[in-house]
């Protein structure tokens, strides 16, 4: 790791264990607008857009080891900011070559809308449609549960126009927007589009919407990973710490097994994890990002509901940072295609080569 | 073997299945299918009306007011509400006080208190565990000290469920501080409105509030509220862990909850195609179900034992375990199914006009968080594991 990403990962590190502490966390990522623009201005002023981004755009960073760092950091601190929306922006409006600047500053917040309830992964099903229109193209459809789509200032959507799927952007104001927290914290939305004005910046945009789908699902796995981290050593404090019959229960060898099996699993996310990263950009990025959305969706679960079960009913109470890093490691696996479908896409390629 | 009820069983389900046609509130099994909170008055509602037809407490003897149901016919019972998505009969009163008064109970408290759970008069909880007393609740420390003919009682309860609707509380405490854990402790009831007990709401991980903490200062209760002898309250809280596992399997449960992920795997649509035709997701419902087909035939083997007299040893806790596993697994589907639709927080706005869940399925994912729980009460399944490895290497 270089030592400006391990500096900025530690920069962040502190920043969101100083400005984001857990009673904050709870507070903004359940009551709207679902994330904290303020603490989002300090992030930025960290330089962390400019990471998500190479220097050839304007930014720091932009490898996909760069993303892996931050997003840990946001996992371990269960931060709810909607970052996601901005790698994946990143990505796209690199592709169409539009200037950065707003997004790197943070001055500009961006929701990327392709997924639809009968289409919430992939492409080929994209139903929302784009009409050209006199003076220019008008969007009609639904896209659900946008992550970050609430507090959005730009959205860029995923639309059917002459046959093929291309990229549009507009205003978050011109949609009609439905803003919702996730039961997991942190913002989404609804958003409607009935003959919606929009600018298309990428006609035949199949894929730069898989890349930035790659990308996204690699910063899923990457904050998994640092969820699962301060979940695992909650896990193992409270073994050594909670007696029952006289004695931690870390000593009984029924939970001591299990708690050695999940570390081992959680050694594999990471390596997967490792693996991705450095595939970014190469032949087998894909295949890369799918074993890790897989293997990661997987182990975040087992070890939501093992940490869960180990703890007693203590992980079962809002109060307890454990339920929520729990809730948040399962439905990491229903953002941006979960175990199944990444699976699904291995033995596609398994069949097919 | 005969793998079908009697034709006595069958007709009784008849009854039953007409019954709950007619008399089970719509609205009342509206909610429950769709996993939402089911009110006390919705709760209170459902009692009276079992008990008007003299089932809320068909396990009871005739005697006491119950229809003496042996354990088929309580299974059946409890399968075919669940089914008909009753709500489940709160078993504070019915299923776990009620059979303990009968047991241990002087005749005057049988005759006082069982009326009153079967009219809903008094809402029993259950104070049993504590901060510090969970898996190992014999080192309960809440202190019953005797003065005079009252007991007065300092202490903290934990993880009492409805109790924001309880009048009444029955206790495990302390009353003898040396010699063995168990041999001090005894089974009190206590008024809930007594001085010096204060109740604080638990919210749980879902966002919803079931459980609460129970706080007792100095609270008076009259010695003629014990049960039992005086430190033989062990004894009463094994005999009541033990009817806590009736129904543990949860087969009725399952088998609803199995339906509806069926079905909710009919309506989804993926590109097009029903999720059910995704092949992955066909086959964690395959293997489920094949669970769950086993988990009934395993469930009426060992209610077959026991309705012919046979003890029981392990089947219970060997019930506990797989059927809250299927359970849990059925749950981990429905959430799943949903994809990305499961993610927001439950809310009127979504059920509603928003919908982005099928009808009736906002409330999978917490549902599912909700009942990681069942896994964990009532002696947790590796209490299970060590009560049946206990047995096994006993040999
Ligand atoms: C939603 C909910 C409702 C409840 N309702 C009630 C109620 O109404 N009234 C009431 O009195 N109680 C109630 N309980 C309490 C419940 O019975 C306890 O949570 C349960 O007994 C476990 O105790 P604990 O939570 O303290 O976990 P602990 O006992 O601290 O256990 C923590 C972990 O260690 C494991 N463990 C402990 N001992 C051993 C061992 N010897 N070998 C192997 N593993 C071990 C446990 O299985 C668990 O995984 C409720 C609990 C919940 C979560």
């Amino acid at each position: 790791m270089s030592d400006d990403r391990r500096m900025l990962a530690e920069t962040l590190r502190r920043y969101l264990s100083e400005q984001y502490g857990w009673d904050h966390r709870l507070r903004v990522a359940y009551q709207a607008p679902f994330h904290d623009p303020e603490k989002w201005a300090g992030m930025a002023d960290l330089g962390l857009f400019h990471a998500l981004v190479g220097e050839d755009r304007g930014g720091m960073g932009g490898s996909g080891f760069d993303i892996a760092v931050i997003f840990e950091e946001i996992g371990r601190a269960l931060c709810p900011e909607p970052v996601l929306g901005a790698v994946m922006a990143a990505r796209l409006l690199s592709a169409t070559g539009t200037p950065l600047t707003a997004l790197l500053s943070g001055e500009t917040r961006y929701a990327v809308a392709i997924g639809e309830l009968d289409a919430p992964y992939d492409l080929d099903g994209i139903a929302c449609r784009a009409d050209r229109t006199g003076d220019g193209w008008r969007l009609t459809g639904r896209k659900s549960v946008v992550y970050g789509g609430g507090v959005a200032d730009r959205l860029l959507v995923a639309a059917r126009a002459n046959g093929q799927i291309a990229l549009f952007d507009l205003a978050a104001a011109e949609a009609d927007l439905h803003p919702y927290a996730m039961i997991d914290g942190g913002p989404a939305a609804e958003v409607l589009l009935e003959d919606t004005p929009a600018t298309p910046i990428l006609p035949a945009a199949q894929a730069a919407l898989s890349d930035a789908l790659d990308w996204g699902a690699l910063a899923l796995s990457a904050e998994a990973l640092g969820a699962m981290e301060a979940t695992s050593a909650a896990l193992i404090d409270y073994l050594g710490t909670r007696k029952q019959f006289g004695q931690p229960i870390g000593t009984f060898q029924a939970l001591q097994h299990r708690a050695v099996d999940l570390t081992i699993d959680i050694e594999q996310a990471r390596s997967i994890v490792i693996l991705a990263a450095s595939a970014m950009g190469t032949p087998v990025q894909a295949k890369r990002v799918a074993q890790a959305k897989h293997l990661v969706g997987r182990v975040a679960r087992k070890l939501a509901e093992e940490a869960i079960q180990m703890h007693g009913g203590i992980a079962m109470t809002w109060e307890y940072p454990v339920s929520h890093y729990a809730k948040r490691l399962v439905m990491i696996d229903h953002q941006l295609g979960d175990s199944d479908h990444h699976l699904g896409r291995l033995i596609e390629t398994l069949q097919t080569a | 073997m005969d793998l079908d009820y009697s034709p006595q069983e069958r007709a009784f389900q008849a009854d039953l299945r007409d019954f709950l046609a007619e008399h089970l509130p719509r609205d009342i099994a509206a909610k429950v299918t769709a996993r939402r909170e089911v009110s006390k008055d919705d709760m209170e509602r459902w009692h009276a009306i079992l008990n008007a037809r003299g089932w809320l407490a068909g396990s009871w003897p005739k005697a006491f007011g119950g229809e003496g149901w042996g354990p088929i016919e309580q299974h059946v019972f409890e399968e075919e509400c669940c089914l008909a998505g009753a709500p489940r009969i709160v078993p504070f009163g019915v299923k776990m006080l009620g059979p303990v008064l009968m047991q241990f109970g002087t005749p005057e408290q049988q005759a006082d208190l069982l009326p009153r759970i079967l009219d809903g008069t008094d809402w029993w909880c259950q104070g049993y565990s504590e901060p510090g007393a969970g898996s190992d609740l014999a080192s309960l420390k809440t202190r019953a000290d005797r003065d005079g003919d009252h007991y007065v009682i300092n202490g903290q309860k934990t993880w009492t469920t409805l109790g924001q609707y309880a009048n009444r509380i029955f206790c495990l405490v302390r009353t003898k501080v040396d010699g063995k854990p168990q041999e001090g402790i005894s089974f009190v009831l206590v008024d809930l409105d007594s001085p010096g007990i204060e109740m604080r709401p638990i919210r749980l991980i879902e966002g919803g509030y079931e459980v609460n903490e129970v706080f007792f200062t100095d609270v008076r209760v009259p010695v003629a509220n014990l049960v039992g002898a005086e430190n033989e309250g062990w004894t009463i809280a094994k005999f009541l862990l033990g009817h806590e596992r009736t129904n543990i399997a949860g087969v009725g449960f399952s088998v609803q909850a199995l339906e509806q992920v069926k079905s909710l795997a009919r309506q989804i649509t993926r590109n097009g195609r029903p999720l059910i035709q995704n092949t992955l997701f066909a086959a964690r419902l395959a293997r489920i179900e094949a669970e769950l087909d086993a988990m009934k035939i395993t469930n009426l083997r060992m209610l077959a034992r026991a309705a012919q007299g046979g003890r029981l040893g392990a089947e219970p806790s060997m019930l506990k375990i797989k059927g809250t596993e299927i359970r849990q697994a059925i749950n981990d589907l429905a959430r799943r199914a949903l994809g990305p639709a499961a993610a927001p927080f439950p809310s009127e706005d979504l059920d509603g006009n928003l919908s982005i869940a099928p009808e009736g399925h906002a409330h999978d994912a917490a549902s599912y968080f909700n009942n990681r729980k069942i896994s964990i009460y009532g002696g947790s399944n590796e209490i299970q594991r060590n009560i049946l490895a206990k047995g096994m290497m006993a040999r």
